[in-house]
């Protein structure tokens, strides 16, 4: 019987596989950051070991970074003394820092990919839930608490148990106006909150195989938003395309040697899934979430879903987070007033994000009634920015190019979204006060958040494109 | 290094009959920066236990006189969203040595059990009877034995058996920890690292 995608480097990566335990995977690279390492290297310290393989570590100081006057120290002193923790930390254990200031400093889902770290057949976890990023390589990758943040610093390894697979597959063209974020949304909302959980998902179809890397890296790093631990994508020629050439990108003879194990990797014709789930393309409209978990999502033109659709003992939930959103059931949010967009995290703040929103909003000007925070993903995407002039075209439109850093997605700077107020997100939580207490989120794409940026409300994106096309 | 030890348990329990409770509710974001393990207890479910000004909310269960309990009973799909490990420490750190769930995620099962705190599904129905019983008599007892590997409601006798990996069973019980089992298997790490 054939294999999957999956379970192929599963196998190459296990050290040890005994009945009754967890298998000792093989970690190939680890990713850490500020706030999910402090605890795990003052483990290492009580039990008196070192890093076990220090080169296959790498880190960076993303999640409470200012994303302003980055120059400065951080105001906020428990933020300052995290990203101080982590300093000391790596070079008391000779682990390389991209830290503030660093020409290669950024979110951590960004500078690995970007870097030519994240690449396919091989095996990647950090200390964060959107780790699944790097799947769309063809690999495997996800998060991980702090004892286990410390497990792999002391030993390059993981007790884990081999998921079950999950195949998606998305066939058809998109509708104008649709893309990645709002494949990966319209299939949370199909599959729920908690649909994925037990499985790893490999992502495949033809509407997949068109997306660039950066679109697969939005579907891949929400397949944690659906309870999967991971989700990954078959590499290709755009995959090998992406990873030629990029700082840590094999090179020559080794380049020609990775490239032939990697166009081994895909599921084999007669590999078997524990659950296999089909989608049409054009079934999707732009979408946008209208409650606290983010399978709580609608085509933009439906309503908010009535309180009599769901089970019984599912109606307390569902009325708590209509209460808290400040909606009601049968509810249609176009022309919805927001208050904050927010163009970034880990999801949505790769160049190409940056790029389709400026095109869009090229000439135009926001509406008064909101504030815009567009925060590029790394320092590398903030250069290109500039480079390309995308940062005049979001200066002329009324709000300026940020530094980078996680910033409003968790609210963990001082980037927060205030109590009560709406904003749209292209990050990928609307749990309750995620981006600020009390604060209220929608889930949406790059250009249905640059929509709402222009217009002041909840806006189908198809609309204006297509009366620019009319215009144009 | 040994960890904390779990075997067998006899409590009230404390009901939190809401589902797709994610680790921002369980601790908010602004409180991860903490560099050590310590005291995240103090901020459990901070937003719906206190108000703005930091005064208990009456109405939620933690703050209610007549629940109490070293096991914490909660709708499905618990624990879902970030990685954060700060949510198992902020459970265990309140005072709860078990969480019932009918669902778990994935990451916040594996913390748990790395911090001795017993994550356990039951079914819809057994979490039914839970709440249920808890509401008849806030002093219900429940039964947790992890060596059998069932939960019973005493007053009635009713009980069901749960699942647990035989390895982190065995880690509960004996307060086995992973990274001694790695190192354990180095030899095996370092030639696996030559092929």
């Amino acid at each position: 019987m054939g294999q999957t995608l999956f379970d192929k480097i599963w196998d190459a990566h296990v050290v040890s596989s005994k009945e009754g335990f967890p298998d000792i995977l093989y970690i190939d690279t680890h990713f850490i950051h500020e706030v999910t390492s402090p605890q795990a290297f003052d483990g290492l310290r009580q039990r008196g070991l070192p890093v076990f393989r220090p080169k296959q570590t790498v880190a960076t100081a993303d999640h409470n970074v200012p994303t302003w006057d980055q120059h400065l120290p951080i105001k906020e002193e428990l933020s300052r003394y995290q990203v101080d923790m982590l300093t000391k930390n790596c070079a008391e254990f000779g682990i390389e820092l991209y830290g503030l200031g660093h020409q290669y400093q950024g979110i951590v889902h960004v500078i690995g990919p970007e870097l030519g770290i994240t690449r396919p057949g091989c095996t990647y976890v950090c200390g964060d839930s959107h780790t699944s990023t790097h799947g769309a390589f063809g690999a495997i990758a996800f998060g991980i608490g702090t004892s286990q943040v410390e497990q792999v610093l002391a030993t390059q390894c993981l007790l884990q148990q081999r998921p079950k697979r999950m195949k998606i597959e998305v066939n058809g063209a998109l509708q104008k106006g649709v893309g990645a974020k709002d494949i990966i949304l319209y299939i949370i909302s199909k599959i729920s909150a908690a649909g994925g959980t037990g499985y790893f998902v490999e992502y495949a179809g033809d509407t997949i195989r068109s997306l660039s890397m950066e679109g697969r890296m939005t579907i891949c790093n929400m397949s944690i938003e659906m309870g999967a631990r991971g989700g990954l994508i078959a590499p290709d020629e755009t995959t090998i395309e992406y990873v030629k050439g990029r700082k840590f990108a094999p090179q020559g003879e080794d380049w020609d040697k990775a490239v032939d194990y990697w166009k081994t990797l895909y599921s084999d014709e007669d590999a078997q899934f524990d659950s296999e789930l089909y989608f049409d393309a054009a079934d999707i409209e732009p979408m946008i979430t209208y409650g606290t978990n983010p399978g709580m999502g609608i085509g933009i033109t439906q309503h908010v879903p009535e309180t009599a659709s769901f089970e019984a003992k599912e109606q307390g939930s569902y009325t708590k987070a209509l209460n808290y959103m400040g909606l009601h059931e049968d509810q249609s949010l176009l022309g919805k007033p927001i208050d904050y967009v927010f163009i970034g995290s880990c999801t949505n703040s790769r160049i190409e994000d940056l790029r389709l929103v400026a095109d869009f909003i090229k000439g135009k000007h926001k509406a008064d009634n909101v504030t815009v925070w567009v925060v590029p993903g790394s320092k590398q995407v903030q250069q290109q920015a500039i480079a390309e002039g995308l940062d005049k075209i979001f200066e002329a439109a009324g709000f300026p190019l940020r530094e980078p850093g996680c910033s409003a997605c968790l609210g963990m700077n001082e980037d927060k979204i205030p109590a009560g107020k709406y904003c749209i997100s292209t990050s990928n939580r609307n749990f309750e006060g995620r981006q600020g207490p009390d604060s209220r989120t929608f889930l949406a794409s790059p250009l249905t958040a640059a929509a709402a940026a222009i217009t002041g409300k909840v806006t189908d994106i198809r609309e204006l494109l297509q009366e620019e096309e009319l215009v144009g | 290094m040994a960890t904390k030890i779990f075997k067998h348990l006899q409590s009230s329990i404390v009901p939190l009959p809401i589902e797709n409770i994610d680790t921002d509710q369980i601790i908010p974001a602004r409180f991860l920066k903490a560099t050590t393990r310590d005291g995240f207890g103090n901020n459990l479910f901070r937003d719906w236990r206190f108000d703005k000004e930091g005064n208990p909310k009456k109405d939620f269960v933690l703050n209610h006189p007549t629940y109490s309990g070293k096991i914490l009973v909660a709708g499905k799909n618990f624990g879902c969203g970030s990685s954060r490990e700060h949510a198992a420490w902020a459970i265990a750190d309140y005072g709860f040595d078990v969480v019932v769930s009918s669902f778990f995620a994935d990451i916040f099962k594996g913390n748990a059990l790395n911090n001795g705190l017993l994550p356990i599904q039951v079914s819809d129905d057994f979490l039914k009877k839970l709440f249920d019983a808890v509401y008849a008599d806030a002093h219900a007892q429940v039964e947790v034995d992890l060596d059998n590997q069932f939960i019973k409601i005493v007053s009635t006798g009713e009980q069901e058996t749960f699942e647990i990996n035989p390895y982190k069973k065995a880690c509960l019980i004996n307060g086995y920890d992973d990274i001694d089992y790695i190192l354990s298997n180095k030899q095996q790490v370092e030639e696996f690292e030559k092929r």
